[in-house]
């Protein structure tokens, strides 16, 4: 079983409370799989118990790369937040264990 | 007009490392250099500075930054415009006046002010987060604007070798010289948004170059341990050529450069500063030569028609202890560790997290089920109104050395005074931003 790590890379932003998720393949050859098969369902689903809001995708083809914004996501933001990773930085790799 | 400029990033965030900025400086042949040391709740912090002491509220390691990087700007002939003014850019400025008189240098420096527009609010202006009035998140503290290149440009007009900030948007600090040295106009919007998305890609200054990209495994860098910062030719035209100073470590790649790009970008469509609305969906990378990064494309739209202002609020102190268990039974003891520490503390502190350090406190516990670490680290974290509850419980995880589970060790505890961040906006014309000069 792969997982998108395999074929992707990520990096994490924040937002305040919202957490955003880049997804750029290695090779350019997977992008069009990836804009096919990793909808903004499909991460939203992935982090169910990460992002509690909407999952919004913005594909660039230019860059080749997906852009996941995703809502309510960080525990309230990283001034307030209880969590360890108040950022969520480490959250591009919790996208990267999906199963493909 | 000049043909270029070349413009680098020595600092990302208010905690990062001081000799990149040296040598940027030393050996980048730069025209501007910008140190970027400015977070969202930082401001906040360093209003809280300058209520106890007026002289203080700009950045905390002003002096440390500035002390030897002083002498090689003036040496290279290079202009600083950099956003530790913080919560007092006037008393950032006469500190840099002191450091420059101590070692006999002869220079000018620019204060901006006007992003500090706390007595403009009511209080009943309503957050961008929750829509609520932010007067009902608490107690406020601070509120910052953040100011644009209008904000900047008539300081860079002056003969000021440095110009010191408060709250500006980041990539403001990139986009104003380019303005003032090709003479772009401020509803020259395409350029506008090709020059931030220039400044957008060196703000965080490491994170061009490899920092926060490395994965030895499928996206490696070399010498971390050196990291070089980047700089940028630009050209009249809003095209950008990032490199770094030979030797340095790390890299500079077309990879890099498009997570960095979309870093912290809600919709790449719709980028807002105070300067522009930009499009980053047209942004192209080539690999021209050896550490060498062309970036073409990007464009812009309209002005925003407010202010987006960061208003800080004291929200509480929270208390965090931990302690560990190794071993056999690890996972076992460290959960009824935890189930202790429930019972106990549960109805005191409402807002209560519980992370086992090892296995879930990163990222949601679904994914680590099948993970049986050798170790694992309770942690205990709570909100709390005031100090002495939130102290309760770091002493309540130390206390399970002697009355929990077996092997417990390595406790720590730990009580921070926590200020919130929300966000409102503002009319512009209630924001007056202007200049001091200070000189020695």
């Amino acid at each position: 079983m792969k997982k998108l790590a395999d074929i992707a890379h990520s990096r994490a932003g924040d937002k305040g409370n919202i957490l955003v998720l880049s997804l750029i393949p290695f090779d350019v050859k997977d992008f069009d799989w990836l804009v096919q098969n990793i909808t903004a369902e499909r991460v939203k689903s992935h982090l169910q118990n990460q992002v509690n809001g909407n999952v919004t995708r913005y594909v660039l083809p230019s860059i080749h790369a997906l852009q996941f914004t995703c809502e309510d996501a960080l525990a309230g933001g990283v001034t307030t937040s209880l969590a360890l990773d108040a950022h969520g930085k480490s959250l591009s790799y919790a996208l990267l264990e999906m199963q493909i | 007009m000049k043909e270029k400029i070349r413009i680098g990033c020595g600092a990302g965030f208010s905690g990062d490392r001081i000799e990149p900025a040296l040598i940027l400086t030393e050996k980048g042949n730069l025209d501007y250099l910008v140190l970027e040391c400015l977070a969202e709740r930082t401001i906040a912090l360093a209003q809280k500075r300058k209520l106890q002491n007026p002289e203080l509220g700009y950045d905390v390691l002003l002096e440390k930054r500035l002390k030897d990087l002083l002498p090689l700007l003036l040496r290279h002939n290079t202009r600083l415009i950099t956003n530790m003014g913080a919560a007092n850019p006037i008393s950032g400025a006469k500190k840099i006046i002191e450091l420059a008189k101590a070692q006999t240098l002869s220079l000018k420096v620019a204060a901006v002010i006007g992003d500090d527009v706390f007595e403009f609010l009511s209080g009943e202006e309503h957050s961008l987060e929750n829509k609520q009035p932010i007067r009902s998140q608490g107690k406020l503290v601070s509120a910052n604007a953040y100011l644009g290149v209008e904000a900047i440009l008539p300081a860079l007009a002056s003969d000021a070798d440095i110009i010191i900030t408060g709250r500006v948007a980041d990539p403001s600090l990139f986009l104003a010289p380019m303005i003032h040295e090709f003479g772009w106009k401020l509803d020259q919007f395409d350029l506008l948004g090709k020059g931030t998305v220039l400044g957008h890609l060196l703000e965080c200054a490491g994170q061009l170059t490899g920092g926060y990209f490395a994965d030895p495994i499928s996206k490696p860098v070399p010498d971390l341990d050196q990291l070089g910062y980047p700089f940028v030719d630009v050209f009249p035209d809003g095209r950008g050529i990032i490199s770094k100073v030979k030797g340095t470590g790390g890299m500079i790649s077309e990879r890099i450069a498009k997570e960095q790009l979309l870093y912290e970008v809600l919709d790449p469509y719709h980028y807002f500063t105070p300067d522009v609305v930009a499009d980053f969906s047209t942004v192209q990378f080539e690999e021209i030569a050896f550490d060498q990064l062309q970036v073409t494309g990007g464009s812009g739209i309209e002005k925003p028609e407010k202010y987006k202002v960061s208003v800080g609020y004291e929200a509480g102190f929270k208390g965090e202890g931990e302690i560990s268990y190794a071993g056999a039974h690890a996972i076992e003891r460290v959960r009824l560790a935890g189930e202790i520490i429930e019972k106990r503390i549960k109805r005191l502190v409402a807002n209560l997290r519980i992370d086992f350090i090892g296995l879930n406190s990163l990222h949601p516990a679904e994914l680590s089920k099948n993970s049986n670490p050798y170790e694992v680290r309770l942690r205990v974290v709570g909100m709390c109104e005031n100090m002495e509850q939130a102290q309760l419980i770091g002493e309540e995880v130390e206390a399970l050395y002697t009355n929990g589970p077996a092997g417990g060790g390595g406790a720590r505890k730990m009580v921070t005074q926590v200020v919130g961040v929300v966000s409102t906006l503002l009319d512009r014309n209630q924001v007056k931003p202007s200049f001091h000069l200070f000189s020695v």
